[in-house]
């Protein structure tokens, strides 16, 4: 394939790779994806994300941009002309926005953990992925989105999480679903995107290779 | 209608440092209310509900917290001085730093104190600040942001100052010259800047918090 102005090197069942695909596609912007096996990552991956090693990495006209939410900032600076902006341009309104993602990444590794530990340490990190899901539940309130009435940052952070709460209530044993009734509104508007419902896998898919990284694991 | 910056601060924190270098460097002037922890004040849990932490700065009774957070709304806020570059690239750059050097380094280096020098948490943090040593060389600038400092040498203010105080402190030596050449030049510039000089709280009352925080008092 000739060179591609864009490339994403990811992983299907990244909430992180997924951040940056429903980005991308806000934007209507093409791009070649790359899927990376994680067991064995390509040299392409390796030479662009030297430090962490990580997916998703962005690749623009051949430079690496990495980290999920640097790279969804990235893409709203540059293709600033297209609709729709995924950050507000108000300071105080950007700094809620970024304030929120940020909170969104304990909330994921709270849900991490809950995935990869057990005994205490699990029970620890369930605490701590609901308190998070409380806080969302308060902060969502009589808002349409996270931060106000527009689809935006902080959404995209937080809406990949979704389908892995079936994973999350089958081995968690959690009732998300019952718990936080507008959480569970705000996905379904958010899934009502296109941009959204495209870039998340199915649900039960993702249990099924959660399941099975587990058993690697415990 | 002039701006009113209030800082919800504790004069020690590295976090709040951050901030205070920020101000510094856009020359904003601010009212500092200095917190006790063990006593918050209730403007502070008004200002910060979720995290009830410093610093929170409060611009025209707007509150903004988390430490990074609130510098780059600073440079969105108040032109003069850049703290991050404009390019998109290098501004995603500067963010991946600042974003390695809160996320891995700092932790890693907290955990090395907390377990009293355990082995295995020594050599984790040597590798985070291998990485750190590593991207100065291969830059050869003074600073991270280049001839000035950015985003990303006022989120590593902890490396330049703090940490060595924890180290005399504990006797636990981290980042040597011989190990750690470019760190150590990079920290003796750093602290030695104006905006940053002027900000860092005394010494002594840092070695004598750490030596009473890690039992060596």
């Amino acid at each position: 394939m000739a060179g591609s102005e864009v490339e994403l090197l990811d992983f299907w069942a990244s909430l992180f790779g997924m951040r940056v695909r429903i980005a991308l596609a806000e934007k209507g912007v093409q791009y070649d994806y790359k899927e990376e096996n994680l067991t064995n990552k390509s040299q392409l991956l390796l030479e662009m994300n030297p430090v962490h090693k990580k997916i998703p990495v962005l690749i623009h006209y051949g430079k690496p941009i990495c980290e999920s939410n640097i790279i969804v900032q990235y893409i709203d600076e540059v293709w600033q002309n297209k609709y729709p902006p995924l950050l507000p341009s108000d300071p105080y309104l950007k700094a809620q926005a970024r304030f929120w993602a940020d909170f969104v990444d304990k909330i994921y590794d709270a849900g991490r953990r809950i995935l990869n530990t057990k005994g205490e340490e699990m029970e620890k990190a369930k605490t701590e992925f609901i308190d998070g899901l409380k806080v969302l539940e308060g902060q969502l309130g009589e808002k349409p989105y996270l931060t106000g009435e527009s689809f935006g940052y902080a959404d995209i952070a937080m809406v990949p999480l979704y389908c892995r709460f079936y994973a999350l209530e089958m081995i968690g044993k959690m009732n998300i679903e019952k718990e936080y009734p507008k959480l569970i509104a705000w996905v379904k508007r958010c899934m009502e995107r296109e941009s959204v419902s495209k870039s998340l896998p199915d649900p039960h898919k993702v249990y099924e290779f959660l399941l099975e990284r587990q058993k690697k694991i415990r | 209608m002039a701006d009113e910056v209030k800082l919800y601060a504790v004069g020690g924190s590295p976090f709040v440092c951050r901030v205070k270098i920020a101000l510094n460097l856009k020359g904003i002037e601010y009212q500092n209310f200095e917190e006790d922890l063990s006593n918050k004040s209730a403007d502070l849990l008004k200002y910060n509900p979720v995290y009830k932490k410093v610093p929170v700065l409060v611009h025209n009774g707007k509150p903004i917290s988390e430490s990074l957070v609130v510098v780059e709304y600073i440079d969105d806020v108040w032109k003069g001085v850049p703290i991050l570059p404009q390019d998109p690239y290098e501004k995603a750059v500067a963010r991946f730093w600042a974003k390695f050097i809160d996320d891995k380094c700092i932790p890693a280096i907290f955990k090395v104190f907390g377990s009293n020098g355990d082995k295995q948490a020594i050599s984790e943090a040597c590798e985070q600040l291998q990485i750190l040593e590593n991207e100065l060389a291969s830059k050869g600038n003074k600073f991270f942001g280049g001839d000035n400092i950015n985003l990303v040498d006022i989120t590593a203010d902890f490396l330049a100052y703090w940490l060595e105080i924890i180290e005399e402190a504990t006797e636990i030596k981290l980042v040597t010259k011989d190990k750690f050449p470019k760190i150590t030049e990079w920290a003796d510039n750093f602290v030695n800047c104006q905006v940053v000089k002027e900000i860092l709280p005394p010494r002594e009352h840092l070695l004598a918090f750490f030596r009473k925080r890690f039992g060596k008092a």
